[in-house]
């Protein structure tokens, strides 16, 4: 854009006349609410628009983050995945309980992370190869985590290793006084990875193709079996990478953490842009509709006349305005 | 599939029984087969860790004993998959009814207690068709978004499940509102003729709503719909009203069984009443084989599921395992369920047995 005259004014209406492409059209749209709701709240309260408050929303849902991402894997296949809530909960206990059995924490997590995937793995194997619809499988597997996760442990159990507590407590200093937490650091990282794997990889690619038409892909010769299988072992990775945040923030294991969470995740995925009928949607996109869900939450907590259960009603709204946008996008280009 | 346009048989043995291999050859086929199976060994597995746990014995007027406890515990997982049942033949489901039988105990708790007359049968009556009164309202807007804005069942219906809880801690102000009602907890705790008043409720239900789907075009213009909505229009069904209708319907269904929930409890909790009820129902028409890919339902499947539900929740206490373990129980049920029905595992079945086969593609 190094410049003439004469190509400013042309640069000037290329920038009014640019639409941006229509499949950007949804993240775009969940992040100007996102600006906007910072910016009402920046007005209205004091303190609101301060970055470190950002900062804070991006930690107080970290795990948030994570699942979404997993989630949106599955999601863009045309596949849902019920489990990740119980798996967050299962996560939680087996890390606070092999951690009080004296387990170092590099092995419990370790073992954490194995037992999601494989979960994961365990659905993805019945989906593909007995056709059980993924709703149903996906709800054994919520009903089979949340079972293992009351086995381990009914009661709370508080996680007081050493270094569990240190990663949680570590702040990240930031240039302009700022500081965030590894919690935060993972998060981004994994919505990075996996936007590079959905965007250049010969594995994501396969996503939105089995996304927009499984038996296309299947006659293009595309490893739809691996894939699909894939996707659920991914969804069950970063759902237990999520219990692994969710345990460090709030130190402790327990049967009954993350009830529902599973209903936050699927609505920040769809408030993000993707199409739960698959095919099309963004990671990126699931990252900011979580960051909604954060700052309605703030909204509220800034407030404070404000009961907490507006979060769900604010929630179910937006999921409502968003979904009727969405058929009305698709359908207009029929 | 020659035959899906069929009503499915009312009760095993309604229709003409045919000769020999093939009778024998109906019951192996047959959808309820596996689930009858799965609840006789719940029992035989019951009885041999309590000999007496089939033992019924009348106390107090009314009959006393585990298999009561189950067909009454069975009401409320009964009547929400009934509802869900005539959804999922439309090919849709209704993920909300766990949201909305909060909303209906929401609603018929405040409502009594607000009520200047706490005690009396007028309010408890009152409450309850105020409560049923807000489930029409919420299921013509599930019917609304699915058949007017066209929107997946699946996301229409996760909008109210997401808000509908917060409704309900709005209904009730975030507290646990308790009720003393004698007529609105009998609903839960009461019998009749010496059954539960909850099961004959379920009951009654199902049975009006098999005689309005069996016995009139009814059962088949909602099949119709499920197997093809856009060719169902063009012959002259009225999909989008059924659509509706059926959202209305397994919204009353849900608020009914909401409402029995609080009674038994003599308590709302909004976060709690009927968490993940939703889930057990669609577990129950799964096991009754009514497919989630519509077209199809079975309304004596449905019963059977809800009531091998209630026994399992049952058999695990029963048997010393401590009740959490359930979760993990019905985890095994699904998959065996689901394996057992999954076209491809029957496909290596029905391999061995060429003559099911041929008996069925008649």
């Amino acid at each position: 854009m190094s410049t003439t005259v004469a190509e400013s004014v042309t640069l000037w209406e290329r920038v009014r006349t640019y639409s941006p492409p229509s499949r950007f059209l949804p993240v775009i749209v969940t992040f100007a609410v996102f600006l906007g709701m910072f910016g009402v709240g920046g007005v209205r309260y004091e303190g609101f628009a301060h970055p470190q408050v950002f900062l804070h929303v991006l930690h107080d849902n970290a795990f948030l983050i994570v699942l979404a991402v997993g989630l949106t894997f599955v999601i863009l296949t045309g596949g849902i995945d019920l489990s990740v809530g119980s798996v967050v909960a299962m996560s939680t206990v087996i890390a606070a309980k092999t951690l009080e059995l004296g387990w170092p924490p590099a092995l419990a997590m370790l073992t954490v992370l194995i037992a999601g995937t494989l979960l994961g793995t365990i659905m993805g194997l019945l989906i593909h190869y007995l056709d059980i619809q993924p709703f149903i499988a996906t709800l054994a597997g919520l009903f089979l985590a949340r079972g293992i996760t009351y086995l381990i442990s009914v009661r709370s159990i508080p996680i007081t290793d050493e270094t569990f507590r240190e990663i949680a407590y570590a702040s990240i200093p930031l240039p302009g006084g700022h500081y965030t937490t590894w919690l935060v650091v993972v998060a981004l990282s994994t919505v990075l990875i996996a936007a590079y794997v959905l965007a250049r990889t010969r594995f994501g690619r396969t996503v939105y193709a089995i996304g927009g038409s499984e038996s296309s892909a299947m006659l293009m010769g595309l490893r739809v079996a691996l894939v699909k299988v894939g996707v659920y072992a991914i969804s069950g990775f970063c759902a237990a990478l999520g219990g692994l945040l969710f345990a460090l923030y709030l130190l402790s294991g327990y049967s009954l953490h993350a009830v529902g969470m599973e209903l936050e995740a699927i609505a920040a995925v769809v408030i993000g842009g993707t199409l739960l009928t698959g095919g099309r949607g963004y990671v990126v996109g699931s990252m900011i509709g979580v960051l909604v869900y954060g700052t309605i939450q703030t909204f509220i907590n800034f407030d404070g006349t404000l009961s907490s259960w507006w979060t769900r009603i604010a929630i179910g709204v937006l999921l409502l305005v968003f979904v009727v946008i969405q058929r009305v996008a698709t359908r207009g280009p029929r | 599939m020659t035959d899906t346009l069929a009503p499915a048989p009312p009760t095993p043995g309604a229709r003409k029984a045919p000769a020999g291999p093939s009778r024998w050859a109906r019951v192996t086929g047959h959808p309820l087969l596996y689930p009858l199976l799965a609840m006789v060994v719940l029992l035989i597995i019951n009885v041999i860790a309590t000999p007496t746990f089939l033992n019924v014995r009348v106390q107090d007027g009314h009959l006393f004993g585990s298999p009561i406890d189950i067909i009454r515990n069975s009401a409320p997982v009964l009547l929400v998959a009934l509802g869900m049942t005539l959804v999922i033949a439309t090919r849709g489901i209704d993920l909300s009814v766990g949201a909305v039988a909060a909303i209906a105990g929401a609603v018929a708790c405040t409502r009594i207690v607000a009520a200047p007359d706490e005690g009396a049968l007028v309010t408890a009556v009152m409450a309850v068709t105020l409560a049923l009164a807000v489930c029409v309202l919420l299921g013509v807007w599930n019917g609304f978004l699915v058949s007017v804005l066209g929107i997946q069942p699946i996301i229409a219906t996760l909008v109210l499940m997401v808000a509908g809880r917060g409704l309900a801690m709005l209904i009730t102000d975030g507290q646990i509102t308790t009720v003393n009602n004698p007529a609105f907890s009998k609903l839960a705790s009461g019998y009749l003729f010496g059954l539960p008043i909850a099961f004959l409720v379920a009951l009654g239900m199902v049975g009006l709503t098999a005689l309005l789907t069996r016995r009139t075009a009814l059962g088949m213009l909602i099949e119709a719909v499920g197997i093809n909505p856009a060719a169902s229009r063009l012959a002259g069904v009225r999909a989008r009203t059924i659509t509706w209708t059926v959202y209305t319907f397994a919204a009353v269904c849900a608020g009914l069984a909401g409402v029995i929930i609080a009674a038994n409890t003599r308590s709302v909790n909004a976060n709690s009443l009927g968490l993940w009820i939703e889930l057990d129902a669609i577990l129950a028409v799964v096991i009754g084989g009514t497919a989630l890919t519509g077209g199809r339902f079975s309304l004596a499947g449905t019963l059977v599921g809800a009531l091998l539900i209630a026994t399992l929740a049952r058999t695990i206490p029963n048997i010393g395992i401590p009740s959490e373990a359930n979760y993990l129980f019905k985890a095994v049920v699904v998959v065996a369920v689901c394996v057992v029905q999954s076209p491809r595992a029957r496909a290596a079945l029905r391999v061995r047995r060429p003559s099911v086969t041929k008996v069925e593609a008649r």
